[in-house]
């Protein structure tokens, strides 16, 4: 039993008393004296060329300080990206210029223009509408296939829609080739991986303040990673030293992904705060997130999967466009290529892999990480394919997938796409699916509902995930420009309470509880006693933040890595206090005790020594007890698990009704298992809402039609079960000190397919043999449409 | 502009407004009452939602001045006399009923509603009744199970472990 | 969104004043009004408040059925109008969702006809009628395609009365984002014959399907319309279905209104 507050305890979420009584303190809750609103006016054309901007009218109007123009932002720097990918014949991929604001061309719907910038938003809106824009519109590109076969260019200057050509792993192409040639089975699926909008439900926001007599900037921003923002927008866009620019990301509502990236809104009130002397504030409403926010997925792909005689899979070859959108967003490059191609072996032992992946510029948002990213879409090809050939082939698809899973005694397994698993063991995951989804009982339900009308499915999906990104040497061999570690500082004070300052950043995933829960069981002390600080640049030491589920397994090891430190030197302070020998000292319970003696030091006897140094060996060790920690991974971490989706169709409307979703997911040790489960139904609201509801869909203009929430369909309470989740078949990861592997992304990468799988067994027990796949979402009108179309 | 006055958690309150004024910007900048929060500008999300003379109302889709006069109640106003968490806010804590806490006001105040109204409801009930409120985190899930928690009916059942 | 001047009338007589004026606009719950005029898609100089004018508000029996004051919010007629008129009750409860019904009135509703709105449907196949300021007007006079009805600028809804049907139902498949209907159907037998209303389906707005309305007439079972089809030319395309689709959906929806209206 593990010990309330300690690791493995559910410990209520400290956070959430703020949150309950109105008391969080989101960024659009700040508001600075002084301060002026900014609107943004943005294309409402896909593309097309900037004849004139005139802002007289617009700058008389009442409250206005002034219109900013790209003119007014001419000597700062485009919005960089954070990863370089190489494309196949050695060539480094194109990246076109990012301006803060649209210069010459407007490149998408949302693209900005100009800014007003106003004493009220009511007025800064009001002269809006007096800006002058004339725009010549220009056809605009929208499919990715027509934009790399001599479509308009959505970058005229680098003469290609093509950003990338990447191949992996390009050595094994030809023996792939060679395996399909000789295979006794070929399963091929064509399919889409739906384009999709993170939509936290705090939409972003950023305040720019600026201290004219220090030269000290400081931006407010609704970020997952304040210090990469820092990083990019202080030295890559508006030339601003980290010592004078502050970032800070206080209660962040929901990133998914989305609130990585850097964005023009954030360098623009920065850099108009200290234009205008006067604090500038940028709301985005709902409206304007769908069409500024960078978005997910966008994948067109063809998979090919390869079986012996034995059904035993020979090779997976596959060919991906990947859409970018207009421009490049900060790590759009890496998540087709480095976050999809090195998933693709799965949970599985195929010998040959083979990705192909050509990432296109289209006139549409950007596109970029959303949870999962690039995992989710390797999971979904991987594991509809697998069903598809099991239908093929007349085989279970539990059977087959099982017969092709990587071993227990296998590890460590090298795939052949680069990445080596430390641990899993994926038939203990399914067992545990099958059985608490009642597998064995499921025929029985089906024909239940066969006798109401319905038709009931089962669909199975197992996945594996890296997360943990990474270690910095071997992501700096693939193009990142960034390194990946995480950090901690763990400040003792004087009385024995302990203050961490952590590079991961939580907005939502209640760090503050969870990091505490680490600090309470390795020193013994109450996790009252902790208290977690993240999100501002100027208290926390440099960090690369929240993403990737890597907060536990990458900023919770640097934070046990400090915190061995301060144990170290607190037992030095020990030792000395007691004349013993530093090797006989033990640590429990907040208790200092000398091996094999009765002599015993409470920790505030340590700490407040430490801080009152009159009995100190000053010779020999500095006063006070407070480290820092910079921890870098050796490699990522391997969660994966067993999905099984249970649902019914209605045959006459292809309605789909989830009837039970479970989850069995091996995520290694587990902190907070209340916290867990929580990231895991998250997670599956959200990958349900993939398959069966959200969609972002630009018509042939690159208008977007899906641009609200009256048409963009987000998962609510009634569209989503109970689910059944566990996480008991934990193999500790083997390379990080709390054995941990992450949990946030699980959900959104093993649910999809699941669905989809679940939503053709129905079909198929209803005689609608003739339909193979079903592209997401698993609408009514498409499912009725497969049917019946 | 005009003065309007209302009664906001029991307290006579004034502030200026203009016509466009939504009662959610009177309450987040008239009053600086920030819990109650803006997620969407189509009457869809429920973040905003507040209790306007006991009913629950979405604030971003109600003209400040359309409501002067009225008893209106918001997330600040939710806890007991002594500041302890209420019976649902509670709830929502053991059960973690939130993760990021951007539509937990919202859901807060349509819960209340739905149970000062239907005190013991189902699963599907709370499901059908939470409908215009987006919650982008919790999946849901905890959600239901600390609305039925309040509601003082068995949930061990619906525990995964 | 612009600004405005906003007034709120506490008789029917002042608000019609009010809404004489140029660009003068009348303001019931708002639930689609002000979402639009955040969009900057209207932008009036006066909003007339239709909400604190106590004529305009209950449910009650009277001549010709049950009236509905038109400043009265769908949750009051869900609560109101159940022993009376459950169909219609249903229909209410099941509009937006509970804040909104707090707020949305069924004159709104009407005034704006939304082509996915509820409320027309039960309208146009209760055979109801829309009173005004100025005049009565029958259901199949006041739908006049998407957005468009017969009421003049400045003329106010007042009350709606509903004969009250033998049997009636509706039954809505929700528009998966909106939870507006993508389709719904309302099927309402009375003495003199059976009629069916159809929302969210057609590009003409609510409609009614006459050939089920006959064929029900004859026969008020769900198997009676099992050899019609519906024309799907006229139906809405778009993100979340097809022409055909929608065309499936008022037949299959019509014989589930019928079966649920037996039941």
């Amino acid at each position: 039993m593990p010990k309330d507050g300690g690791i493995g305890a559910s410990t209520k979420r400290r956070e959430d008393v703020r949150f309950l009584t109105g008391k969080g303190r989101y960024t659009d809750d700040i508001n600075i004296r002084g301060q002026l609103h900014a609107h943004f006016i943005r294309s409402q054309v896909a593309h097309g060329t900037i004849r004139k901007i005139d802002t007289r009218d617009a700058e008389a109007m009442p409250g206005v300080v002034k219109v900013f123009t790209s003119a007014d932002f001419a000597g700062v720097g485009g919005i960089p990206t954070g990863w370089q990918v190489t494309s196949r014949d050695g060539s480094v991929m194109l990246e076109p210029k990012h301006p803060v604001l649209a210069e010459g061309k407007v490149r998408h719907v949302g693209d900005p223009i100009a800014v007003v910038v106003a004493e009220t938003l009511d007025q800064a809106r009001d002269a809006a509408e007096a800006v002058e824009i004339d725009i010549d519109e220009l056809p605009a590109v929208m499919d990715m296939k027509a934009a790399v076969q001599g479509g308009p260019l959505v970058h005229d200057e680098i003469g290609s829609n093509l950003c990338y050509d990447w191949g992996f792993v390009e050595e094994n192409r030809a023996a792939v080739d060679e395996a399909f040639k000789k295979a006794a089975h070929v399963t091929t699926l064509d399919l889409v991986n739906n384009r999709l909008i993170a939509n936290p439900m705090e939409p972003r926001v950023a305040v720019g303040d600026y201290e004219d007599h220090s030269g000290q900037h400081t931006l407010y921003t609704t970020s997952q990673n304040p210090h990469v923002i820092r990083l990019l927008m202080g030295a890559f866009v508006l030339s601003i030293p980290e010592h004078k620019l502050r970032v800070v990301a206080p209660d962040v509502g929901g990133g998914f992904g989305s609130k990585i990236y850097h964005y023009a809104e954030e360098a623009f009130v920065t850099k108009a705060a200290q234009i205008l002397k006067r604090p500038v504030k940028w709301t985005s409403s709902r409206s304007e997130a769908f069409i500024s926010d960078a978005q997910g997925r966008d994948h067109q792909t063809r998979i090919q999967l390869a079986l012996d005689a034995d059904n035993n899979f020979m090779a997976l070859r596959c060919e991906t466009y990947a859409n970018m959108g207009a421009y490049l967003s900060t790590f759009a490059p890496c998540i087709p290529t480095w976050l999809h191609g090195t998933l693709l072996a799965g949970n599985y032992k195929t010998p040959l892999v083979y990705t192909n992946v050509k990432a296109v510029f289209t006139n549409t948002v950007p596109v970029d990480a959303y949870r999962g990213a690039g995992r989710p879409e390797a999971t979904f090809q991987l594991e509809r394919v697998i069903d598809k050939a099991a239908r093929e082939l007349g085989v279970s698809p539990v059977e087959l997938r099982r017969k092709n899973f990587i071993k227990p005694d296998q590890y460590p397994y090298q795939t052949p796409v680069a990445v080596v698993y430390d641990t899993g063991n994926y038939d203990a995951t399914l067992d545990k699916l099958l059985e608490l989804s009642d597998y064995a009982g499921f025929e029985a339900r089906a024909a239940e509902s066969k006798a109401r009308g319905k038709l009931r499915g089962f669909g199975l999906a197992h996945y594996i995930e890296a997360c943990g990104i990474a270690p910095s040497n071997l992501v700096g061999q693939l193009g990142a420009r960034a390194g990946l570690y995480e950090s901690a500082t763990v400040r003792v004070n004087a009385t024995g309470s302990i203050t961490v300052f952590t590079g991961s950043h939580s907005h939502g995933q209640g760090h503050e509880t969870t990091f505490a829960q680490v600090i309470s069981d390795m020193i013994g002390i109450d996790a009252s006693q902790v208290e977690i600080v993240h999100g501002d640049t100027s208290n926390t030491p440099m960090g690369m933040g929240t993403y990737g589920s890597r907060s536990l397994a990458v900023g919770g090891s640097a934070m046990v890595k400090a915190t061995n430190k301060i144990i170290n030197k607190a037992k030095k302070i020990a030792a000395h206090l007691m004349e013993a020998s530093e090797a006989d000292i033990e640590l429990k319970d907040g208790k200092f005790t000398v091996a094999g003696t009765d002599k015993e030091k409470t920790w505030v006897d340590i700490t407040l020594a430490a801080y009152v140094p009159h009995n100190y060996p000053l010779e020999s060790i500095e006063p006070g007890l407070e480290e820092t920690a910079f921890y870098d991974p050796s490699n990522f971490t391997y969660p994966a698990g067993a999905y099984g989706c249970e649902l019914e169709v209605d045959p006459e409307t292809g309605k789909v009704e989830i009837l039970a979703f479970t989850a069995a997911d091996d995520f290694g040790n587990v902190v907070n298992p209340m916290i867990v489960e929580g990231q895991v139904h998250g997670g599956l609201a959200q990958g349900i809402g993939q398959a069966m509801l959200e969609h972002c869909v630009f018509d042939e203009n690159g208008q977007l039609l899906s641009g609200s929430f009256m048409d963009y369909a987000m998962p609510r309470a009634d569209d989503v079960p109970f689910y059944s989740v566990d996480h008991s078949c934990a193999t500790p990861c083997t390379h990080n000190p709390l054995g941990v592997k992450g949990c946030g992304e699980a959900g959104a990468i093993g649910s999809p397919p699941a669905v989809v799988n679940a939503v053709l067994d129905a079909l198929h027990r209803g005689g609608f043999t003739n339909v193979t796949h079903i592209d997401m979402p698993v609408s009514p009108s498409r499912v009725w449409q497969a049917m019946h179309g | 502009m005009t003065k309007v006055s209302m009664t906001v958690n029991g307290r006579a309150v004034s502030a200026e407004a203009e016509g466009r004024t939504l009662l959610v910007n009177y309450l987040r900048e008239g009053l600086g009452l920030t819990g109650t929060h803006v997620g969407c500008d189509t009457s869809q999300c429920g973040a905003c939602v507040v209790h306007v003379d006991g009913q629950a109302v979405k604030s971003c889709t109600v003209f400040a001045q359309d409501v002067a006069g009225a008893d209106v109640r918001t997330i600040e106003g939710m806890a007991n006399a002594d500041g302890s968490l209420s019976t649902l806010q509670q709830a929502f804590q053991d059960h973690h009923g939130l993760q990021c806490g951007y539509c937990t006001p919202g859901m807060v105040m349509s819960s209340a509603a739905l149970l000062a109204e239907n005190p013991k409801p189902t699963e599907a009930e709370v499901r059908y009744h939470l409908e215009g409120n987006i919650c982008r985190c919790t999946g849901y899930h905890n959600i239901v199970k600390a609305v039925l928690a309040a509601s003082g009916q068995d949930v061990t059942k619906i525990a995964a472990e | 969104m612009h600004n405005f001047d906003f007034v709120k009338p506490s008789t029917i007589a002042d608000a019609a004043q009010a809404l004489s004026h140029e660009g003068a606009q009348a303001l019931s719950g708002g639930q689609t009004l002000i979402p639009t005029m955040k969009q900057r898609l209207a932008a009036p100089a006066t909003l007339v408040s239709l909400t604190a004018i106590p004529e305009m508000q209950g449910v009650c029996l009277g001549d010709g059925g049950l009236h509905i004051g038109a400043a009265t919010p769908h949750a009051v007629v869900a609560r109101e109008a159940k022993a009376h008129y459950p169909a219609l009750a249903a229909l209410a409860g099941g509009i937006g969702d509970p804040a909104v019904r707090n707020r949305g009135t069924i004159g709104g509703s009407l005034a704006n006809n939304d082509p996915a709105a509820c409320y027309p449907s039960a309208v146009l196949a209760s055979g109801a009628t829309v009173v005004t300021n100025t005049r009565k007007i029958a259901a199949d006079d006041y739908f006049q395609g998407l957005f468009s009805t017969a009421l003049h600028d400045g003329e106010i809804i007042t009350s709606i009365v509903f004969p009250i049907p033998e049997k009636a139902a509706y039954v809505k498949f929700d528009q998966p984002a909106s939870r507006f209907a993508l389709t719904g159907v309302f099927v309402a037998k009375y003495a003199g014959g059976v009629r069916v209303a159809v929302t969210g389906a057609s590009q003409d707005g609510v409609f009614r399907w006459k050939d089920a309305e006959a064929a029900l007439s004859a026969d008020f079972s769900p198997a009676a319309i099992k050899g019609l089809a519906m024309e799907s030319g006229t139906m809405i395309h778009d993100l979340h279905g097809t022409q055909a689709y929608r065309a499936n959906l008022v037949k299959v929806l019509t014989g589930r209104a019928v079966a649920a209206a037996l039941a």
